[in-house]
């Protein structure tokens, strides 16, 4: 049945990783997430986990311990936000290109500088290239449950990379919500023993981890671990639908919310989708068809399965929370547009780069999106298509 | 979501109106109700003016914004009016609730005319009589059950028992005073 609870995002983080009760955590506090190491040090004090906790001294070194922890056979998690990933950055790569099924809980902030410690996904766009597995969550009952799901999906023998779970800082990680929590057995039984193939303490058959790889291999090296996030899709839609039946929640690769008989639709990640899916129920009141495509799965992109759902709308607006500062649009944006050229999919679509450094992004600003996408949908000219919706002032 | 309540809080670092929109948030959640609790943080320190927000609901809540035309506006320090915008969107048929010792006549001045109605409450006295210190939370919490009607008082009361059973588990001296300093919020809260 689920147990009934109000948690805030960072601590449903800490009792997903209480429940999965890893072999390491080494992790280094930083705003917004500093409170899930907080309460996991809690646990492990009262003796409530098993985990050997490492406090480091940085970043690098969080990831470098989990990297160590990892491949001597053990299961390792961490989290982070923003510069704390920058820091991290060196071993992010190596992690996933050692095939390290690390989990990683990334409570998304602004990379500096200027200072900001607000939400904004610059932190999680900079590492999209990584070889992670990514995955946002609206809430925090999403930014839970896939966690619970996340070693299940890196460790599975098909994929074997490491995966980060997204959510908003502050927005979700510091906001007490209801959330329904799975009993601690069943969690047990769902996630299971980590099993690894090979092993750096494994006696019997010595390995070496991470040597020298030249022209000859690296090459094919890292065509797997494309092919390694390639494999990753069926995975996730295989354990999701495992879960499903444990809680009767369901995930896809993305949530398309309204999104069947839409005409106008957004598309974004983390807690906008919420306020997105609000406005979404308002305009359905007054007859106008709006809808939301919700990504869940960012890597690996579900480019076919994208441009396959927005294919019947007249126009579509991809919400970014991070500018590429490219002149070109944000990253989001250029994964649904090459996605739909791909798939011969030409609808009017436009970017809005919105709520960089945590500027609040509200039910009006959405409105005004999906106002702006009646226009082009009426008259199918997009004119600019990169846009910012709650900039002050023109640019 | 016509149930939908919105509320925000206006304190100054410190003074716990963020541990308020909290424990309010509880005791709603511990009723049934569909919540959120969350604070707006800003350069943070003892003094500074800082908001929090509740959103109340029969409905699960998706909207992650901040609270910009809430229905109650609860003012933990009365030297806010000055110098914040403390109706700023309150609706007109809403109710703010003020930790004061103004009149009427004066707070209604320092409101600039808002229409809606106009609560207050001495939380300082309620807070030395029961806690012999001045923590305004604790009243003002109450304040703003009694006057939104979000629960009964006695299943308030009844929850907030058990919440302050397990909040103050090492210092359970302070929780008949705590109790006693919502029964008398109760009273002692005021329509102007």
């Amino acid at each position: 049945m689920g147990i009934r609870e109000r948690l805030s995002g960072n601590e449903a983080a800490a009792i997903a990783m209480k429940q999965i009760n890893p072999d390491v955590v080494a992790a280094f506090p930083i705003t917004p997430s500093t409170e899930i190491p907080q309460y996991f040090s809690t646990f492990v004090n009262n003796g409530q986990v098993d985990t050997e906790f490492v406090a480091v001294e940085s970043e690098h070194s969080a990831m470098s311990a989990c990297i160590g922890a990892q491949a001597a056979g053990g299961r390792a998690m961490t989290a982070t936000s923003a510069n704390g990933l920058s820091l991290m950055w060196e071993m992010i790569y190596i992690a996933s290109s050692l095939r390290l099924p690390i989990v990683m809980s990334l409570v998304n902030r602004a990379v500096s500088g200027p200072l900001n410690i607000h939400n904004d996904h610059s932190d999680a766009m900079g590492v999209r290239d990584s070889g992670w597995i990514m995955l946002f969550s609206e809430n925090n009952q999403e930014a839970y449950d896939n966690l619970i799901m996340a070693h299940r999906i890196a460790e599975h023998q098909d994929v074997l990379l490491p995966l980060m779970v997204c959510q908003d800082g502050f927005i979700t990680s510091h906001s007490i919500e209801n959330i329904e929590l799975i009993e601690d057995d069943k969690v047990k039984a769902f996630v299971g023993k980590y099993e690894p193939k090979h092993y750096l303490l494994n006696d019997k058959e010595p390995i070496a981890v991470g040597p020298l790889d030249l022209q000859t291999y690296l090459f094919e090296h890292k065509a797997q671990q494309a092919q390694a996030m390639r494999n990753a899709k069926k995975v996730i839609a295989d354990v999701s639908a495992e879960f499903a039946k444990l809680t009767g929640r369901e995930y896809k690769f993305f949530e398309a919310y309204r999104l069947e008989d839409a005409e106008i639709a957004i598309v974004c990640m983390n807690s906008t989708a919420g306020t997105t899916k609000a406005v979404v129920n308002h305009l359905r009141d007054s007859g106008v068809k709006a809808g939301l495509l919700k990504i869940r799965m960012f890597r690996p992109f579900p480019a076919e399965e994208v441009a396959a759902a927005l294919k019947h709308v007249k126009a579509v607006a991809v919400l970014d929370k991070a500018d590429s500062l490219n002149g070109a649009g944000g990253a989001l944006f250029e994964d649904v547009v090459s996605g739909m050229y791909v798939s011969k999919v030409q609808i009017p679509t436009v970017n809005y780069i919105y709520g960089i450094g945590g500027r609040d992004t509200t039910e009006k600003d959405i409105t005004k999106v999906f106002e702006d996408l009646k226009d082009i949908a009426s008259n199918g000219e997009v004119n600019n298509p990169y846009r910012y919706l709650g900039l002050k002032e023109e640019i | 979501m016509s149930n939908l309540i919105e509320i925000r809080w206006h304190g100054r670092g410190g003074q716990g109106a963020k541990t308020a929109s909290l424990l309010l948030a509880d005791a709603a959640f511990n009723t049934g109700k569909y919540i959120q609790g969350f604070p707006e943080y800003g350069p943070e320190r003892m003094g500074a003016p800082i908001t929090a927000y509740n959103r109340i609901s029969d409905e699960p809540i998706t909207v992650h914004s901040n609270i910009y035309e809430p229905d109650y506006v609860v003012v933990v320090d009365d030297t806010l009016l000055d110098s914040v915008d403390v109706t700023a969107g309150l609706k007109p048929n809403g109710a703010i609730i003020i930790n004061s010792t103004k009149d009427g006549a004066e707070l209604k001045k320092l409101l600039k005319g808002y229409s809606g109605d106009i609560y207050k409450i001495d939380a300082r006295k309620v807070s030395m009589e029961t806690l012999g210190k001045y923590f305004p939370n604790t009243p003002m919490l109450a304040a703003v059950v009694k006057v939104s009607g979000i629960m009964s008082e006695k299943a308030f009361l009844d929850d907030m028992i058990g919440s302050f059973k397990h909040k103050f588990a090492k210092k359970p001296e302070v929780i008949d005073g705590n109790m006693k300093a919502l029964e008398m919020a109760l009273k002692e809260v005021t329509k102007v």
